[in-house]
């Protein structure tokens, strides 16, 4: 660490006041500031603990079951006629998603910097259940806040969480979803801020949150890139993820940035389509402004209000996107792309015919910039993608959207 | 520190009392009334007005301010808006403060250049940011500094003497000590302990300190105002507001009136204040 950046490199970010170019940095009220600084102090000294660094790989190996698989879709890659197509099995780990990643690491900064009680937020419950699960593993109480839409949509992850002894916080601001969830956790936080550590789930909110989350999902795209290396003796054409606040996706391609022949793609939730409002696509039709502790692309008015969004994922239900994406956005570095609600219900419905794997909602649209573009590319070329979730907790969504109600 | 806001606070020291500075949200529940509303402020006592710019996601506001930028916003206010009540307050009075407070967010988008001309022509003293820490002092305080408009920032239990130099480096016209963590409307902590982060913040800086965050009667404003230089009252303004309301919030006949004698009993509170510190 504080390595000066390296010329040419586009993993040298952030810089010491949290910016990646003009996005990121500490919009935060000042009760937070000298938590923030503290957390930032704790998580500098914590990366170049061998001990700190020991703990999170034995409990990567033997609590979330790391690596996760490289799978070789090989009835995907076949009825697409193109491309060969690799999943990163995030959806694997223990708790069902990549959330876990995260989860163990911040818990184990948590109990150095001596807090007692852990608050989330949550979208889709994901989050909500990888913290509700770190906290019962290592004897800590946790509040998850989730939007109130979010707990009727996701229903059996708020009973997952229930069962790991956390409370459940239903928001009711706003159109009750993950951004009306963190405004309730900020201020929870802001009030409590002696006691309470909070596990922000994704790659977003004041520096150092972005940094540090994406350094604990960072393992996936390592683990990927050995993988594919030992499967196929080269790295791969391209690498998609789906991009909510964009943990997973910040994952995955971290360890590719600076390897030119691979391209990367970010998918957004495109929703109903980007004509109205109704969609999260928050770097393809959005703007940059500050929310959340960070500078980044916004779905917003011209009076700078910030709007809803829609996405039938409750996980990339969020009208804003971590800054790092938002740096890769401008310099060109990453190609967004918008993929609909119906787009996504389709690819989910193909994995789970084709390979049996039933994915979440949020990696359906990945999956579907995978359908999209296998075929247009040569049967020699390779696409990695992430499979970030599973998708047991939208079955209840989907079977209603497709009429197979009971 | 505009010379308004220098004279107001040598004026009122004068008379040996603390300022009186009242929050209210701008457009709640639509801009006429909030005209109004702002007026009577002045009428009844208040001496230093803190004007409201409603936001979507006010992170650090509780529900009585929530719902008051929500209704601000349904009626159709905006930061220009906003300004435009600030230009229409100072038409008629070019002694009271006015300190705008609320989010960076529609202030960037609004460009930070134009908005701080605009903030001066319309009469604005100072700006109260929320989520712009002195480690963002570029974006905004020091373009505002250099303008002549004070940056207001706020000090918390958390603000340890570590951090309180950083945090009074760029502030300007006066410290608004936040008496507790938590968000806006939280109850009132032990005067005695506000009385000792008063003196500790004063042993850092020659600016008037003054307390918010808890403070709704007048005796509670007495209780401040006897160690603070000034009584910032908010949530009990914005919540008199939204009890003279309809149900689908529109504005009543009682509702200017109602702040107005809200705001007379705080005035007479902080009138009160040295005598109860006298005693």
């Amino acid at each position: 660490m504080n390595q000066p950046p390296k010329p040419n490199s586009f993993r040298s970010g952030p810089d010491e006041e949290g910016r990646f170019g003009i996005f990121g940095g500490r919009f935060v009220a000042e009760t937070l500031m000298p938590l923030i600084l503290d957390l930032q102090d704790e998580w500098a000294r914590a990366k170049n603990d061998p001990a700190f660094k020991a703990e999170l790989e034995n409990l990567g190996a033997h609590y979330i079951g790391r690596p996760s698989p490289l799978y070789f879709a090989e009835r995907l890659t076949a009825e697409l006629g193109g491309a060969k197509i690799y999943f990163k099995r995030e959806e694997l780990n223990h708790t069902g998603s990549h959330k876990i990643n995260n989860c163990i690491g911040q818990i184990l900064l948590a109990k150095r910097m001596g807090k007692t009680r852990i608050i989330a937020e949550t979208g889709a419950g994901q989050h909500g259940v990888a913290s509700a699960t770190v906290a019962a593993r290592f004897g800590l109480p946790c509040v998850v806040y989730m939007g109130a839409t979010d707990v009727e949509r996701q229903a059996p992850n708020v009973f997952r969480m229930k069962l790991l002894g956390a409370e459940v916080k239903p928001v009711t601001a706003g159109n009750g979803t993950l951004k009306d969830a963190m405004n309730e956790a900020l201020r929870d936080w802001v009030t409590n801020v002696d006691s309470t550590y909070y596990l922000i789930g994704t790659a977003a909110g004041p520096h150092p949150y972005p940094e540090m989350v994406r350094d604990f999902q960072a393992v996936i795209g390592e683990e990927a890139k050995q993988q594919i290396l030992e499967a196929e003796g080269r790295l791969p054409d391209l690498v998609v993820a789906a991009v909510g606040g964009g943990s997973n996706a910040i994952g995955i391609f971290h360890s590719f940035l600076d390897d030119e022949g691979v391209r990367i793609v970010g998918v957004e939730a495109g929703g109903k389509g980007l004509d109205g409002d109704e969609h999260c696509a928050s770097l393809t039709a959005g703007s940059p402004g500050v929310l959340h502790g960070n500078r980044t692309y916004l779905l917003q008015d011209g009076d700078g209000q910030i709007k809803e969004g829609h996405s039938i994922s409750a996980g990339l239900d969020y009208p804003g996107i971590g800054p790092e994406h938002a740096w890769l956005n401008d310099i060109g570095r990453v190609e967004y792309v918008p993929i609909m609600d119906h787009e996504a219900l389709e690819a989910f419905q193909t994995l789970t015919r084709l390979e049996g794997i039933i994915p979440a909602l949020e990696p359906s649209h990945a999956l579907a910039e995978v359908i999209k573009r296998a075929p247009k590319m040569g049967k020699d070329e390779i696409i990695l993608m992430n499979l970030s979730g599973r998708g047991d907790k939208d079955i209840f969504t989907v079977g209603k959207i497709l009429g197979m109600g009971q | 520190m505009t010379a308004r806001m220098e004279q107001r606070f040598a004026d009122v020291a004068a008379e040996g009392r603390p300022v009186l500075v009242t929050y209210f949200m701008g457009g709640d529940p639509d801009f006429d009334t909030s005209l109004a509303i702002m007026k009577a402020l002045r009428q009844a006592g208040a001496d230093i007005i803190e004007l409201g710019v409603p936001f979507s996601d006010p992170m650090a506001d509780g529900p009585a301010i929530q719902l008051a930028g929500q209704r601000a916003l349904k009626a159709g206010q905006s930061l220009a808006k906003t300004l435009e009540l600030a230009r229409l307050f100072r038409a008629e009075d070019q002694r009271t403060p006015i300190v705008l407070m609320g989010y960076y967010n529609p202030i960037y988008i609004y460009g930070v250049e134009r908005f701080l001309a605009d903030a001066i022509e319309a009469g604005v003293d100072g700006l109260i940011v929320v989520d712009l820490p002195p480690e963002m002092d570029d974006e905004l305080c020091i373009p505002a500094l250099e303008k002549g408009i004070s940056f207001i920032r706020l000090a918390t239990p958390t603000t340890d003497d570590r951090r309180l130099p950083k945090v009074l480096e760029n502030t300007s016209g006066f410290v608004y000590y936040v008496s507790m963590t938590g968000i806006t409307g939280s109850a009132l902590p032990d005067p005695s302990l506000i009385a000792g982060a008063v003196a500790r913040i004063k042993a850092h800086t020659p600016l008037p300190v003054c307390v918010g965050f808890g403070v709704k009667t007048a005796d509670h404003a007495r209780a401040i105002g006897a160690s603070a230089d000034g009584v910032v009252v908010g949530t009990a303004i914005v919540n008199q507001i939204a009890s003279s309301l309809t149900e689908e919030g529109q504005a009543t006949e009682a509702t200017v009136p109602g702040v107005e004698a809200l705001v007379r009993g705080l005035a007479a509170g902080v009138r009160a204040a040295r005598l109860a510190a006298a005693e």
